[in-house]
């Protein structure tokens, strides 16, 4: 089961690129608007680039989190993997994986690009890349959460945002603190383990309450 | 896992926005009943198959069978994928062996075959249902719920459905179907939804 439902979503993440090239191209896009907006901010290291780059890392999951099931809603594909899967629990869990793959990923691997381009100090990248590795899968996580529940409206892009963005709380105050401490040469082994207990923790209630949300999503149409 | 053979629905009534829709059914179908449901728009017909499909929780009454196929209309099937990704993926949504070589000669039989290879959302309307129609019979699932499955499908098709629809009755499937244009099939039952007669809320 496992293998037939991931081909599909590696065959759809492959096919419809709009889901990777859409929140790179917003993520590049904002760093120049930054770097036009406040030039002196990103022109030399600062200590405000771990708080920029974070802020802009959880825009760009917002943006591409009301896109993870609506096209399955709007097909219908989503109503029959409620009615047909041996474990629907499996096909909510794939998505959220892939969805992290099109976002959190990417960003994890543009982070050597964007960081400098906002200040923040060559030292600092890997702890960034870290801290995002470890921070983008509970975006995701908790997103889904979020994108669970509105994806039956037609516009849920705000509510989905009053939504999410609370419980990307925790995130955001442990990845910036793990920036801070790496571009100031610090240890950050402890934020390391609490951001790391944050996504497994999101790792085994979020996808129960994605699908619990998709339910009644589908039974409101 | 054993299944029960027969469909049971035992004083079942749907609601919808806190309304009742219809009067209290009881009913049994065995093995090879073909139930046909008819009812004015808006009478409940829909609502009652989702329900059976597991899709809607808002009803009194139970009801108990074996799991089922169900046929919205929104199909189901992928837009970016071909009708062969889409029935491989079906069939690894029931840890089922997806067995291309029948669902080849299906897709001969319904006249899709140079289409297989086609992104769905290339495909017309009709082209879509035929797709699904070989869905349903590729599920090892021995109830179907099919809600108006006539819309879109061309004369050749419609009586092509009647077909698989008797087909699938004569080897022991339940099938309740929700249309507006009856069926073909022999020997079907009908039932005709009539409204609550009081209305309760609660």
């Amino acid at each position: 089961m496992v293998a037939a439902l991931l081909l599909r979503e590696i065959q759809i993440l492959l096919r419809a690129r709009a889901s990777i090239v859409n929140p790179l191209a917003f993520l590049l896009l904002s760093t120049l608007l930054f770097a036009i907006a406040a030039p002196k901010l990103v022109a030399e290291t600062s200590h405000q680039a771990s708080g920029i780059l974070w802020v802009l890392v959880l825009f760009t999951q917002l943006l591409s989190l009301d896109a993870m099931f609506r096209r399955d809603y709007d097909s219908g594909t989503l109503e029959q993997s409620l009615i047909m899967a041996d474990v629907p629990f499996v096909a909510v869990l794939l998505r959220i994986f892939v969805q992290w793959l099109g976002t959190g990923l990417v960003i994890v691997i543009a982070t050597p690009v964007i960081g400098p381009l906002l200040g923040l100090s060559w030292a600092a990248v890997p702890g960034a890349m870290l801290a995002l590795l470890l921070g983008t899968p509970a975006l995701s996580l908790l997103g889904s959460i979020g994108a669970g529940i509105t994806v039956g409206f037609s516009r849920g892009g705000i509510i989905l945002a009053l939504l999410v963005l609370p419980l990307f709380l925790p995130v955001l105050i442990f990845g910036t603190d793990i920036v801070n401490a790496a571009a100031a040469g610090l240890n950050y082994t402890a934020q390391i383990y609490w951001l790391a207990l944050i996504t497994l923790a999101a790792l085994i209630v979020a996808p129960f309450a994605a699908l619990a949300g998709l339910r009644i999503s589908v039974e409101m149409q | 896992m054993t299944e029960p053979l027969t469909l049971e629905l035992t004083t079942l009534a749907c609601q919808r926005g806190g309304r009742v829709l219809f009067a209290k059914l009881n009913l049994v179908l065995g093995p090879g009943t073909c139930l046909e449901l008819l009812g004015a728009n808006g009478a409940g017909k829909s609502t009652l198959l989702r329900t059976l499909a597991g899709l809607h929780s808002q009803y009194q009454g139970s009801f108990h069978g074996p799991s089922a196929v169900y046929q919205g209309h929104r199909l189901g099937l992928d837009e970016l994928m071909t009708p062969l990704e889409n029935l491989a993926w079906f069939a690894g949504l029931e840890s089922c062996v997806f067995d291309q070589h029948k669902a080849l000669t299906l897709a001969t039989r319904l006249g899709i075959l140079p289409l297989v290879h086609t992104p769905c959302g290339k495909l017309s309307a009709g082209q879509q249902r035929r797709v699904a129609m070989i869905r349903w019979i590729l599920s090892p699932r021995r109830v179907w719920l099919l809600d108006e499955p006539l819309t879109a499908l061309d004369i050749d098709a419609q009586s092509l459905l009647n077909q698989i629809i008797a087909e699938y009755c004569a080897s022991g499937g339940i099938v309740v179907c929700a249309t507006h244009t009856a069926l073909s099939v022999a020997d079907k039952s009908i039932l005709q939804l009539a409204a609550a007669p009081e209305q309760s809320s609660w």
